[in-house]
Formats: C-alpha cells, structure tokens, sequence
C-alpha cells in the first residue's frame, strides 16, 4: 500500500511530505496548526519511503500554508516538499528555504536576552551560521539555540 | 570567525567587529595616545563631542575610564544611569535609546540584559559601544587586555594564556578567549566543573583550529604560563544562590603560588577582585592589574576616535 493512500486524498489545502520521521508533530507545533484550529489535519508517521528511507506526511485541509509559515519549516525539515492542493490536483509546488536571518519566525529562548522584555519594540531575530548541523543564534546575544526551543517560541 | 556582531562599523558589539589588522590598528593608536591619558600632554580630538556614558548596571573601571577618555581628550560627557531615570518608571531600552540618539554623538553601554548593546546599536543611528551586556561580551574590556599584554610581551602572537575562574558567566574571559585564538594563543580554560566556559564558546574556539584545554586545576598551569587572567566569581550571575555558595573562593592565588612562573608571566584582573588574588601578589613583578585598570583610558580613547571617524595623529599633542 502506498503511503499516500494511508489517510484520504484532500480536496483543499496543504501537504507536506518528507518530513524527516517522527518530526510531524514538530513541524505542527512550528506551524501553529496543532492549537485552535478547525481545519481537518491528517497525519502519518514513519512511512517507507524511497526517497529517505522513513518519512512523516502532514496533510492540512482547506488552508494555504504562506511561505513565512513553511519557512518556519526549514529549521526541522529543510528537505520537506510542500505542495498546495487546489480540487484534489496539485495547484503549487512550494519550496522550503533556511535563510540567513529569521526575523519574528521565533523569540530568542534565553532568559536573560534583551528580546525577553515584550515591550521592546524591534523584531526577534535569529540568524543561521549553519544547516547541518542546524547552528542558529539569536542575532542580538548570540546564544545558540535549539530545534526543540526554537519549537517552544514560535511566534 | 561567524560569531554575532553589528553590522555598523562604527559600532563595536563583539570582538568580531574587528579584524586583527583593526585590532593592532587600534593598539597602535592608544600607545600614542598614553601620554594623553596620563595627563602629561593635552590633545583635544573630540572637542565638541558629547559621549552618552548609559550604565544600567553597576560599574567603577569601565564608566568612569570612558568619562576619563572622553574629557583628557576635550569631550563632553552624559551620565545616565538607571536609578533615578525613566529606565526605572519601566521606559524600554529602545525608547531610552532614541533619546540618546538625539542628544549624543556616540553611545556606551553596559546593561544586564545580554544583547542589550546590539539591540540598542539597532535601535540609533549614532555609534554605539558595548561596555558589557549581561554575562554577554565586554570588547574594550578586551581591547585593553590586549594593550596589556602586548605591553608586558611585546606581542599578541602565540602566547600561552590561563583563564581562571568564572568562565560561564564572565563575559570579559569570553570576548578575551574569541580575541586571543585569532593571535594564535594555546587557552587553558581553569574553573569548576559548574562554571565551565559555554559549550558553544569553546566549540567556535576549536572550530578556527584554538588550542585549547580545560581544567580545574590552576597549580598546574602556572608554570607554562606567559599570562594568567584571574576573574572573580560573580555572584550577581548566578541565578541560584546554593550553586554561588559552592564555588565561592575556589580559586586563591598567593604570592608562594608564583615561584615556578616564567618571569615574564604577567597575572591579570579585570577588576574588582574579592580574594581570588592576594594582595601579596601586589608587590611581585607578575601583578599588572592596576596597570591593566588604567590601560582602559588610551584604548577606549583609541576606541572613541575609531567610531567617531577621528584620526589618531602620528605624534598627539604637537
């Protein structure tokens, strides 16, 4: 059986396939999709796959993923495929990049950056030094941060 | 080196603001600029200049060798300080900082919140200086550990360095240990287990090719040393008051301690110490502390002049 098939075809919305395995309830946390939403959410873990071995797939009806929110996706599955679904046909292909400053995707997770004040004004901003390993520190005190952090603070 | 840093260059938020070119650049200036500092000859390059000194945490050395910079030089200088400010009714730093924008030439600021100085250098469009952000980095604090080094040993270039103490929260040992890689130095990073330098420091210090060791034990490492940097342990960074208990005083170094040193070993301090250095060491020809203390004065005028776009003249005064 497919993997595709495990969980029905969606008419509207937004897939995400070739999430790294065991990584989909992440990428929902990242993507904010996982709270107060009503939109039907189906989701499948650790799947073969051909391409990377085992997979998660994260299929999101009748809502659009932006690009701002799947570049939130690139911090934990940067080799994610993401395609709209427009009447059961994929109407997009969108691709995931990890650029090099993120700015208002996360709030820094150190206790004592000068972002940690709400009332400050200027934009939360992360820049990346590295993918792989992922390297990503907080542009104003430079502290390191981590996927599961980086999941915590999502703005 | 990829650590974080400003993009002004004007600005100087972390040591890698600066290229090592930059950095003896700077040194240089500040060596014409001692007599200045001394007082013995008068050199009015920023007349006309107002510095924005913004201390939102304490500070003796660092505020007031900024005031002593910028006045030996013909400056005006602003104090701001927390207490008795609108940072005190609850005014964020960005709102404090516009302020700041309007009535100075060039900012310096300390704060304890880390990435406070490059969140402000964000926030103006004058130059802004760090002078220590949290447990952050602290570059003319470096700047001047340099100039004291280079004093003692005629060189920057591969000298065996020892840091001592709290390597977890002292920033000055984190913006010194980034500068002195890039000079080829071999770190010996002394501290108890619980205030071991962060992770990630010594990750970027092995990543550009540091060689560097961690250790507890100081006897140890004295007699390759060329510098010992000695730090106290900061009670004000500890989030928990139990774990300062454990490690206070760990580190105590006496005169009898330095017997084996080399002779031109040079013990350093940023100041202020508690008893991690007996006053014996004073008198013996390693202490050079106070030396250090007062080195503040030229590098931070050095440091002025560079973001202000002044040049430092060949021969000062004449």
């Amino acid at each position: 059986m497919s993997e595709m098939r495990r969980v029905t075809a969606i008419c509207n919305g937004t897939v995400v396939d070739h999430i790294p395995a065991g990584k989909a309830l992440q990428v929902m946390q990242m993507l904010r999709v996982d709270v107060g939403r009503s939109n039907p959410i189906s989701l499948v873990m650790n799947v073969p796959s051909g391409k990377v071995g085992r997979k998660d797939v994260l299929k999101i009806e009748d809502r659009e993923l932006t690009q701002v929110e799947l570049d939130r996706l690139a911090l934990i599955a940067p080799h994610a495929s993401v395609a709209i679904i427009r009447n059961y046909s994929v109407a997009e292909k969108r691709e995931i990049e990890l650029g090099e400053e993120l700015v208002n995707i996360a709030r820094c997770s150190f206790w004592n950056c000068i972002t940690q004040n709400s009332r400050e004004p200027l934009p939360h901003k992360l820049r990346v030094f590295g993918e792989d390993p992922l390297d990503v520190r907080c542009a104003y005190c430079g502290r390191a941060q981590s996927v599961d952090e980086l999941a915590e603070s999502i703005l | 080196m990829g650590f974080v840093g400003g993009q002004d260059m004007s600005d100087l938020i972390t040591m890698d603001d600066l290229t090592n070119e930059e950095i003896l650049e700077i040194l240089d200036a500040a060596d014409r600029l001692l007599p200045v500092a001394k007082g013995d000859v008068y050199a009015p390059l920023l007349q006309g200049r107002v510095l924005g000194n913004l201390f939102f945490e304490n500070s003796t050395r660092t505020r007031m060798s900024f005031e002593s910079a910028m006045k030996r030089l013909g400056g005006e200088v602003l104090n701001l300080s927390s207490v008795g400010s609108s940072v005190a009714k609850g005014e964020t730093l960005y709102d404090t900082m516009q302020m700041v924008d309007g009535y100075s030439d060039i900012a310096v600021i300390r704060h304890p919140r880390q990435g406070a100085a490059q969140y402000s250098a964000d926030a103006v469009e004058i130059p802004v200086l760090n002078a220590g952000d949290g447990a952050g980095n602290h570059p003319t604090q470096t700047m001047l550990d340099l100039f004291t080094i280079r004093q003692a040993h005629g060189t920057l270039e591969g000298l065996n360095v020892v840091l001592v103490g709290d390597l977890r929260y002292g920033r000055t040992t984190h913006s010194l240990s980034h500068a002195l890689v890039r000079f080829g130095a071999k770190l010996t990073l002394v501290s108890p287990e619980s205030l071991t330098m962060p992770t990630e420091i010594v990750g970027d210090l092995q990543a550009h090719g540091a060689d560097v060791t961690e250790s507890e034990d100081l006897a140890g490492a004295i007699p390759d040393a060329d510098v010992i940097y000695m730090t106290r342990i900061q009670k004000e960074r500890f989030p928990d008051e139990d774990e300062y208990t454990k490690v206070a005083g760990i580190y105590k170094m006496t005169a009898e301690d330095l017997a084996g040193a080399k002779g031109g070993m040079i013990v350093m301090h940023p100041l202020p110490r508690v008893d991690e250095i007996d006053p014996s060491v004073d008198s013996t020809k390693h202490a050079r502390y106070f030396q250090q203390a007062f080195n503040g004065v030229p590098t931070r005028m050095a440091l002025l002049c560079r973001s202000l776009g002044v040049d430092v003249p060949a021969e000062v005064g004449e």
